[in-house]
């Protein structure tokens, strides 16, 4: 397999709505911004697209990918779509990967988008929650919300995670967007502000969950040889992992903890794994990129993680099956400020999914997108202020899910110039 | 002769659309299931392969691939974890854990107010009288 290289990357402003573009006018003005970083590079070098987006009930316009790549002029080179649910944006980092690693492609597109305002924001509950067995668990009056908060509250039984623990996330990561330009929700806010917010399912409250949102966001990877003659700031493609666990929460098993590099098999006796308290595919997901990457333990080897925070609690669970504390711990880690800008290991600096939105099909891109510009050193230049900016960082970890924890993915970024 | 200029800044023009399908959706290798429910019987499947139960039948076993068998639940079973939902009016969601049987069971629980469920809580199965052939024809309720 070749070396890949994240090049470039580019995202619109998301916000909840955006009727003066269409998804393919919103995937262009990401294209525009990530190719105008990479003069050089010309559309005639572009080999391939995957292009992302979550859910035809949203979009209403079947092939959606197929009218993307003709606006964007690159007919008849090959496209395609993926989908995963909320991975959905980290598949296709990953299949852009697959397509430059395998030869395939020297310079390869992934473009992102979705449109969530075509529809209210009850019936856009709706049509998330039909990525949820529709036999079993999306006649219940299932929504998202609920299924996480269901693990939420597991959580809380099995480690002592607390609600405040759950809401100082949401302080942090809106916070984090007060900088952020492309964010839909800057706020700063108090764990009251969060807890007095209106419940939606106990115990996660308004804020605690991440808004409906119109945006696109694209990113570009190319080979070795590419890369090097298009820019001076070339980031690496590390690692990439991903997982997969049962649709059904229900169903998940409760056995044994997939030890981590840096974990010895009986560190967690007695923790029946993953249940539904913690998430395998995210697991399986960080075993698989840490192993391509090199990396034996993730505390001491990352400068900083963008994580799907689609609710407070995802985040809180995504610090312990990625390693970067030990399970039961992903509480007091946010707690003690380890994972705030200035912290040990700085999560979501961007502002995650909270701050800024989460318009499914951009939302892994967009992550992949500030995590090269923080790589690059290139935060003041794009949002305008230094503030985000991780001093230093030379290693960076995406990670991103569907369902309820049952696609994941995990990319791991190196500075390479 | 000055050519007309296309109309430009004016704000986007949005239609409302209707979309509407009803589907004819089988529960095919589940059917047996609510079959079940109709008749007041909670039906895990069970693998006599590998002697995994689920509450929340699989008609194939997930560890070994086989064809599984059904078998009757226990109606009384403990809440594994819960939520409230707080859409219009309030509803509690639960996970429901039975002894001797390796996954769980998702359903609404009736009869409990809010801040009343706890993890652990001993539960029990009711029924709907009149079946509408849906995982809701299920629900639980606080035991004793």
């Amino acid at each position: 397999m070749r070396d890949v290289y994240l090049v470039a990357g580019g995202v619109t402003r998301f916000a909840r709505a955006q009727p003066r573009m269409d998804f393919r006018t919103m995937v262009k003005e990401a294209y525009d911004l990530a190719m105008g970083d990479v003069p050089e590079l010309k559309p005639k070098d572009i080999g391939m697209t995957v292009c992302s987006y979550f859910s035809d009930h949203f979009t209403r316009q079947l092939m959606a990918g197929a009218m993307v790549q003709d606006y964007l002029g690159l007919c008849p080179k090959p496209s395609r779509r993926v989908e995963g649910g909320g991975a959905t944006g980290g598949l296709a980092i990953h299949s852009a990967y697959e397509a430059v690693a395998s030869g395939r492609a020297d310079v390869c597109l992934a473009c992102g988008f979705e449109t969530m305002s075509r529809v209210s924001t009850r019936k856009g509950n709706e049509i998330i929650a039909l990525a949820s067995d529709t036999n079993f668990d999306y006649p219940l009056g299932g929504f998202y919300t609920a299924y996480y908060a269901m693990m939420a509250v597991r959580r809380m039984h099995e480690f002592g995670t607390t609600a405040d623990q759950m809401a100082l996330v949401s302080v942090k990561n809106h916070g984090n967007a007060v900088h952020n330009p492309f964010a839909q929700a800057p706020a700063r806010l108090t764990v009251e502000d969060v807890r007095a917010s209106g419940l939606i399912a106990w115990p996660l409250t308004r804020l605690d969950c991440s808004l409906m949102s119109d945006g696109a966001a694209v990113a570009i990877l190319c080979d070795r040889e590419t890369t090097f003659s298009i820019t001076d700031h070339p980031v690496l493609v590390k690692g990439v992992g991903a997982g997969t666990d049962t649709m059904r929460m229900a169903d998940r098993p409760r056995g044994r903890v997939i030890p981590l590099p840096h974990e010895r098999a009986g560190d967690y006796r007695g923790l029946r794994y993953p249940g539904v308290h913690s998430c395998r595919a995210d697991r399986m997901a960080a075993k698989a990129a840490y192993a391509q990457a090199g990396i034996r333990d993730p505390r001491e080897e990352l400068d900083f993680a963008e994580l799907y925070d689609a609710y407070t609690s995802a985040e809180i669970q995504a610090y312990e099956d990625l390693g970067l504390c030990r399970y039961g711990e992903g509480g007091s880690f946010v707690e003690e400020g380890r994972s705030a800008l200035g912290g040990d290991l700085p999560v979501n600096p961007s502002g995650g999914l909270l701050g800024c939105g989460h318009p499914i099909g951009a939302t892994g891109l967009m992550q992949a997108v500030f995590a090269l510009w923080q790589l690059q050193g290139k935060m003041k230049e794009h949002l305008g202020s230094r503030r985000l900016q991780v001093r230093g960082a030379r290693r960076g970890l995406v990670h991103s899910h569907g369902g309820t924890g049952t696609y994941s993915t995990v990319t791991v970024l190196e500075r390479a110039g | 002769m000055k050519k007309a200029q296309p109309p430009s800044g004016i704000d986007p023009i949005i239609i409302k659309d209707h979309h509407e399908i009803d589907y004819l959706h089988s529960y095919a290798q589940d059917s047996p299931f609510f079959a079940g429910l109709s008749q007041g019987r909670l039906l895990g499947t069970e693998c006599k392969g590998c002697g995994i139960r689920y509450a929340t039948p699989r008609r194939h076993c997930m560890e070994c691939g086989k064809e599984t068998a059904w078998f009757d639940l226990p109606l009384a079973g403990r809440v594994h974890t819960w939520t409230t939902c707080y859409l219009e009016e309030p509803f509690h969601l639960v996970l429901v854990e039975f002894r001797g049987v390796d996954t769980l069971f998702l359903s609404r629980l009736v009869g409990a107010g809010e801040g009343e469920v706890k993890v652990g809580m001993r539960v029990r199965a009711q029924f709907l009288k009149k079946p509408k052939f849906r995982a809701t024809d299920v629900y639980f309720v606080p035991e004793g």
